[in-house]
């Protein structure tokens, strides 16, 4: 795979709300970013978790949506063109010799900045895994918890868990591909997308593939090669079903991951920062919103935009060494209304 | 109005109910470990507990989304719950209950 590098002014890492009106703050100061997220779109927590949920905090909108929120910061920092790196994880930050930073995801992307914000919140959002003491020693040959390429799976014996659309999902897309096909769910009820619940339950119904409504509670094989699972149906007694693959689809948790190892200073899993410029122990990186700590911290979101507003103002004397700093507001500034394209002059 | 909370580690804590909050943001005040990551809004199931039988038919049934939040709790059992949808009042003024796995900050 070509490795694709990137210069900017400063790099997001996470494409949450606050990492989203952090490139509004930066773009008045105009500073270009890049932003890196785990998740295949903008929102983080707000889009993954409760994109239907309403939100009664954030000031100025007595009720709002996870989605809705994420659609109006996407609208209000469109003017900055920001550049998303999705499906990727933040990996490794080194200092270079010109003195600036550059971050590695997992998947190869380069960027290189002098500014580093991390704005990742909770963490990655990574699977969820089942409490099985063995699990280890499968992953990655028998045990996965996404499909990255369908061929991997052709003529295996899948055995695919859970409940909601993804499990159904592949269950269904990768039926024609496998050798044999059967799903396990915990109850006979499940919260996927109706078509697709329907679309399985014919295919158990023409012998086409399996479903067991049992717990997995325990894998047999060797070698990291699956050839059973053991399962625990509620109130009977336990029974294996046999297969070489395991997908398992437990939704997603957020977890620190690779942040962990960014030689910053941690406290129980939170970035420590000073509240003048929201800037970590290490100078030109910047931490913002739910991962940061701080006396008299708040989780909220609207702690975040102030804290990347502030945040911006130092980026920008980094960024910009010799240029002097001035204080503007969007409501006079003619120069910022520019920026935002909404200054008739600049139309 | 007390709760009594079971940690990870098998130690039992007295906790002060609060009338009207959720178990949930109750155990997090006290400052034991539960993740809770989406703040209470029955979306993540990162606030699972396991209610003493004692107390399993006192609380309010399970709607359809707290039932279907559980597919993403691991080892869920019959008295599994997710803690930020039990509300404490003076009716569950004793209740018992014990942090599942898969709640790790």
């Amino acid at each position: 795979m070509e490795i694709e590098t990137h210069k900017t002014d400063v790099i997001i890492i996470g494409a949450g709300p606050v990492g989203l009106f952090a490139v509004f703050e930066l773009g008045l100061l105009d500073m270009k970013a890049h932003l890196i997220d785990i998740l295949d779109r903008p929102g983080g927590q707000c889009a993954e978790l409760y994109p239907e949920k309403p939100i009664y905090d954030i000031p100025a909108f007595p009720v709002i949506t996870g989605q809705e929120l994420t659609d109006n910061l996407m609208a209000q920092i469109e003017p900055f063109s920001p550049t998303f790196h999705f499906n990727q994880m933040a990996e490794e930050l080194i200092k270079l010799e010109n003195g600036n930073w550059q971050i590695k995801t997992d998947i190869g992307t380069i960027i290189e900045a002098p500014v580093v914000v991390i704005a990742a919140g909770g963490g990655s959002f990574m699977p969820k895994k089942p409490n099985i003491p063995n699990l280890e020693e499968y992953e990655g040959t028998s045990v996965f918890y996404a499909v990255r390429q369908m061929e991997q799976f052709k003529g295996k014996n899948i055995l695919v868990a859970g409940g909601g659309d993804s499990a159904l999902d592949w269950t269904l897309n990768l039926e024609p591909l496998a050798e044999s096909m059967a799903l396990i769910h915990r109850r006979d009820d499940f919260r996927a997308a109706p078509d697709s619940v329907s679309k399985m339950r014919k295919l158990v119904e023409e012998d086409k593939m399996k479903l067991y409504i049992a717990d997995v509670k325990g894998l047999n094989g060797s070698n990291g090669q699956l050839e059973s699972v053991t399962v625990q149906p509620k109130g009977g007694e336990p029974y294996e079903v046999e297969c070489d693959t395991l997908l398992a689809f437990y939704g997603l948790t957020m977890k620190l991951g690779p942040i962990a190892n960014f030689g910053l200073n941690l406290h129980e899993n939170l970035i420590p920062v000073d509240t003048e410029k929201f800037e970590t122990s290490t100078k030109g990186i910047f931490s913002i919103g739910d991962i940061n700590t701080y006396p008299g911290k708040l989780k909220l979101i609207l702690s975040g935009f102030h804290e990347s507003a502030l945040m911006a103002q130092e980026a920008f004397r980094i960024v910009f060494p010799d240029k002097k700093l001035r204080f503007q507001y969007t409501t006079s500034s003619t120069n910022l209304q520019e920026k935002l394209g909404v200054n008739d002059k600049a139309a | 109005m007390k709760i009594y909370v079971t940690d990870p580690d098998g130690k039992e804590h007295e906790l002060e109910g609060l009338d009207g909050w959720r178990v949930m943001e109750i155990i997090k005040d006290y400052g034991l470990p539960l993740k809770a990551e989406c703040g209470g809004a029955c979306c993540c199931a990162t606030c699972h507990v396991y209610v003493h039988e004692d107390w399993v038919d006192k609380l309010y049934e399970m709607r359809d989304d707290e039932e279907d939040m559980l597919d993403e709790a691991i080892d869920v059992q019959d008295n599994s719950r997710l803690s930020c949808q039990i509300l404490m009042s003076e009716a569950l003024d004793g209740l018992k209950v014990t942090i599942a796995p898969g709640t790790e900050i």
